[in-house]
């Protein structure tokens, strides 16, 4: 399944990804805070947020290509408020609002491509995050999986009867659509029937340490202040 | 004997109206190892859900002297393991080890005694060398002993298997077969699988429209129902 890729990364074996999450996740905070409140007209600083994103992907020994295509999933929703800033005569703000979105979800998906969940979101809970917020980003990375889980049988079951020229009618893809979240709905339902035949109450235990070590603490530290230093350098 | 379930004129009706069941008195005792029978839609699963809480009806259902409540559920949790019909829906941690380690850890048992059990349960199931494995890449056969070793790793004192054999290849049934056979729990087995059945079952429950209908020997229950494939 295509889902797993990402959980694959996070696994992977890097000088990025043995940072503990907590450092990783104050790195990634920065940076997105310093995207986000980097002015319009700074065009010159998203090439340096770029260089060091670059970098970082460089260190974490991730597929560049992949992530730079995942990342661009968020470029549709932005766009269409591009478009409206460009016709509304303000062509500085339309290219800001893309780069700024692009970049701040490149650096989430960084992120989650170097820190397995289960220890991004002990980290959340370090940072105060409330329990139920932590509880549903569990489900829905979960059940995100099981409808795209779903999805992908459907479609091989579709191909297997209509081959691959058959294009879906509206009412067809409407009525596909219904049946795929009543499944991923009875899917789901079976899953949190297992978790709570064993136990579950809530809380995803895990039996990873948590160490937060002089090098994390440097990590961090590093990469708040290059964030902020390309933020503030004109 | 003391029976390890008790379970007496238990009825459900699910959402939609169905009544699922309709008037069930049961009892397992220990050592033992049910099978219950029956055509699909008859009350079998649906039947074993209420046996850890999973679903509540109307009805008297006790586990190891413990009557299913609110406050006696993590407890029964402990004392019942569950392994049910589409491993899938069972492993759901991103590695074989952080799925056998769920149980124990919501138990309350420490990051070393969990793995300690965890690691136990797959050498006891033949699946230690899969620990590090992500469950998507396992085969059926590895899935289903990972499943079961998920539970093992919580040390129940009862086993219930829905479909055990669902997916499993002929080698992969026996081996099941034999790990089951060896384990010392109270089980009870919801099958389809007359042969599985007829090996490690010391009884069968046959059930229809949501209740106990026949009881005794497998061979008698099947012989009785018609139960077996044949042209």
């Amino acid at each position: 399944m295509h889902h797993v890729v990402v959980e694959r990364w996070s696994r992977r074996e890097s000088p990025i990804h043995r940072r503990d999450a907590r450092a990783k996740l104050v790195a990634a905070l920065a940076m997105i805070v310093a995207i986000a409140t980097t002015p319009a007209t700074h065009g010159i600083s998203a090439a340096a947020y770029s260089v060091v994103l670059l970098v970082a992907v460089f260190v974490a020994r991730l597929p560049l290509g992949a992530l730079v295509w995942r990342a661009a999933l968020v470029l549709p929703f932005t766009a269409v408020f591009a478009l409206a800033s460009w016709l509304s005569g303000d062509p500085l703000r339309a290219s800001a609002l893309v780069w700024r979105s692009y970049l701040s979800a490149f650096t989430a998906l960084l992120l989650i491509s170097t820190t397995p969940l289960i220890e991004l979101l002990r980290a959340l809970e370090w940072m105060r995050v409330p329990g139920f917020v932590i509880l549903i980003a569990q489900f829905l990375y979960r059940y995100l999986f099981v409808i795209s889980e779903q999805a992908q049988h459907m479609r091989v079951a579709a191909r297997c009867r209509a081959g691959e020229g058959h294009r879906l009618t509206f009412g067809g893809a409407a009525a596909a659509l219904s049946v795929l979240f009543l499944r991923s709905y009875a899917r789901a339902d079976g899953i949190q029937r297992a978790m709570l035949a064993r136990g579950f109450s809530g809380h995803f235990p895990t039996t990873i340490p948590t160490r937060f070590t002089y090098n994390d603490a440097c990590f961090g530290a590093l990469a708040a202040a290059i964030c902020m230093g390309i933020r503030f350098a004109q | 004997m003391t029976p390890l379930i008790e379970v007496d004129d238990l009825r459900f009706r699910y959402d939609d109206g169905t009544q699922a069941l309709n008037g069930v008195t049961f009892r397992l005792y220990p050592g033992e190892c049910v099978s219950l029978l029956g055509a699909n839609g008859s009350g079998k699963t649906t039947f074993a859900l209420h046996l850890n809480g999973l679903l509540s009806g109307t009805g008297r259902v006790t586990v190891c002297g413990l009557e299913i409540s609110k406050d006696t559920l993590p407890q029964i949790r402990r004392k019942i393991g569950v392994v049910f019909q589409d491993s899938d829906e069972q492993l759901f941690m991103p590695t074989v080890l952080e799925d056998v380690v769920f149980g124990p850890l919501n138990m309350g048992l420490t990051a070393p005694e969990a793995t300690s059990r965890a690691e136990e349960a797959l050498e006891r199931v033949g699946a230690a060398h899969l620990r590090a494995k992500a469950p998507y890449h396992l085969s059926a056969g590895e899935k289903r002993r990972v499943a079961i070793a998920g539970v093992l790793a919580m040390e129940p004192e009862i086993l219930i298997l829905d479909e055990p054999t669902t997916y499993l290849d002929p080698p992969a049934e026996r081996e099941l077969a034999r790990l089951l056979h060896e384990l010392p729990q109270a089980k009870l087995l919801i099958t389809h699988d007359i042969a599985f059945a007829a090996a490690l079952a010391t009884r069968a429950v046959f059930f229809e429209s949501g209740r106990i209908v026949c009881e005794g020997p497998v061979d008698e229950v099947v012989a009785r129902y018609d139960w077996n494939v044949r042209l």
